[in-house]
């Protein structure tokens, strides 16, 4: 066991490292989705709500599964040669696409429970569209989301582990390879579980914090 | 990508919904009946009744479903007492061990969503029912569930879709549902485009009813007094003053 401290260590690395780059991509690209989804454009909002809709009906296994093979044999044509997805890229897209998705509704619904008159006043005080959004819509919105924010992000933690089935050594895949060559899964499993509910209950604490840091009066 | 083999595997892996389907639904039962005890234990007001379910609901949703599955799969074997017990021939069974990680899984989120609409249900309705001579029981079966039911209906609907995304990990410990077919049809003919997203094609029609049924079910729910009470003919029966 003593030699797989390490190797947690180095998995523990991994699973956050990943879960903080696509969840900071996925909230980047949930924005752009949300604004779009928000569009006057017909085709804009269509797509988008197209985009949000398909990805939050099919499994997070699935779309990681297409990623990473499909993704494998795109590269393996485009070279002519085979080609294997690093497994953390893969990761990394996949978990990007489905987080912006959920995030993109968590936006549109927080943006839309802004009242109109704020929006009508930045307006008429003459500011552009683009200010609009960055000094009106986006502090207060970011406000509204944030505890519908901290469950995804707690989500989106527990989806890291599904990466470990392509390869990933994350928590979970270091838990798999003890599990195999020790012979002793119930203790590998159960401190892979250890270490994500510190995890978890980590991000919690985090969104507590922000959240009584950042209250909406009233709500 | 190759049109005629996105049919043919959506075909081929329509075989796998029936097990999708049985493990959703078989899980879906199984933590309701496990939730509801639950959720009313979380919701009292006693901390020794409530805080040990608070600690299961917290560690089920504070892990992965995958690290769950794996330790009741691959983990329970290695305690002996278990594989000399009768529960072996159940638990080294992946659909048995599916059947149990998806339920106490669910049975988690499950719990929280109902204590919400448990704590939610207008004390005036309980002192009501409590006024009109209802025993405990009474009041939780006929006025505090079906209340608290009706309103998280719309949270429970995504739980159950959840539910159904969540049983593509059965592909993990060597199921073939739809997922685990998926994977099969991927490693014998590596068109991973077609079948997977074929797969796809076939959890979104089936979240895609699962919503519509819920949908249903709302509009029903939510229509059901009103309906019953005709608010239109009492007023006209009102109005004629008899002296």
């Amino acid at each position: 066991m003593d030699g797989f401290v390490v190797q947690f260590v180095n998995g523990l690395k991994t699973t956050v490292l990943l879960a903080l780059v696509s969840g900071a991509l996925g909230m980047a690209l949930g924005l752009l989705a949300a604004a779009g989804r928000l569009s006057r454009w017909r085709a804009v909002s269509a797509a988008v709500g197209f985009y949000t809709t398909i990805i939050r009906g099919v499994p997070e296994l699935i779309i990681i599964l297409l990623i990473y093979f499909g993704g494998t044999v795109a590269i393996s044509a485009f070279f002519g040669r085979y080609v294997e997805v690093n497994a953390f890229l893969a990761g990394v897209v996949s978990l990007t696409v489905v987080f912006g998705a959920y995030t993109a509704e968590i936006f549109r619904g927080a943006v839309l429970s802004i009242p109109a008159g704020q929006i009508e006043a930045a307006r008429s005080l003459g500011l552009h569209p683009w200010q609009t959004w960055l000094l009106v819509i986006l502090p207060q919105m970011l406000r509204i989301a944030l505890p519908a924010l901290a469950n995804q992000w707690i989500s989106l933690v527990k989806e890291t582990s599904l990466i470990s089935i392509v390869g990933l050594t994350d928590i979970m895949r270091v838990a798999a390879i003890g599990a195999g060559s020790l012979r002793a899964p119930l203790t590998f499993y159960l401190a892979a579980s250890a270490l994500y509910l510190a995890l978890t209950s980590l991000a919690l604490v985090i969104f507590n914090l922000l959240e009584r840091r950042f209250a909406v009066p009233g709500r | 990508m190759d049109i005629m083999l996105l049919l043919t595997s959506t075909v081929t892996l329509t075989g796998g919904i029936p097990l999708t389907l049985l493990l959703t639904f078989a899980s879906l039962l199984a933590g309701f009946v496990l939730a509801v005890p639950l959720a009313f234990m979380r919701a009292s007001p006693r901390k020794w009744l409530s805080l040990p379910v608070l600690a299961y609901t917290y560690v089920f949703r504070g892990t992965p479903l995958l690290v769950q599955l794996f330790i009741i799969y691959y983990g329970l074997g290695q305690v002996g007492a278990i594989r000399s017990s009768v529960l072996w021939v159940l638990l080294r069974d992946p659909f048995w061990c599916c059947l149990l990680a998806f339920s106490l899984n669910g049975a988690a989120y499950t719990t929280e969503i109902f204590r919400g609409g448990i704590q939610a249900v207008a004390t005036g309705m309980i002192e009501a029912a409590q006024a009109v001579g209802m025993s405990p029981l009474q009041i939780k079966r006929r006025i505090i569930f079906p209340i608290a039911f009706r309103s998280v209906l719309p949270s429970y609907a995504n739980e159950v879709i959840s539910l159904v995304k969540a049983t593509s990990l059965a592909s993990t410990v060597t199921l073939l549902e739809i997922t685990g077919l998926s994977r099969k049809l991927v490693s014998e003919t590596f068109a991973p485009y077609e079948i997977f997203i074929a797969a796809g094609v076939l959890y979104l029609g089936l979240t895609f009813l699962l919503t519509g049924f819920f949908n249903v079910l709302e509009a029903r729910l939510n229509a059901a007094p009103q309906a019953r009470t005709h608010p239109r003919r009492v007023i006209l029966r009102q109005v004629p003053h008899e002296q």
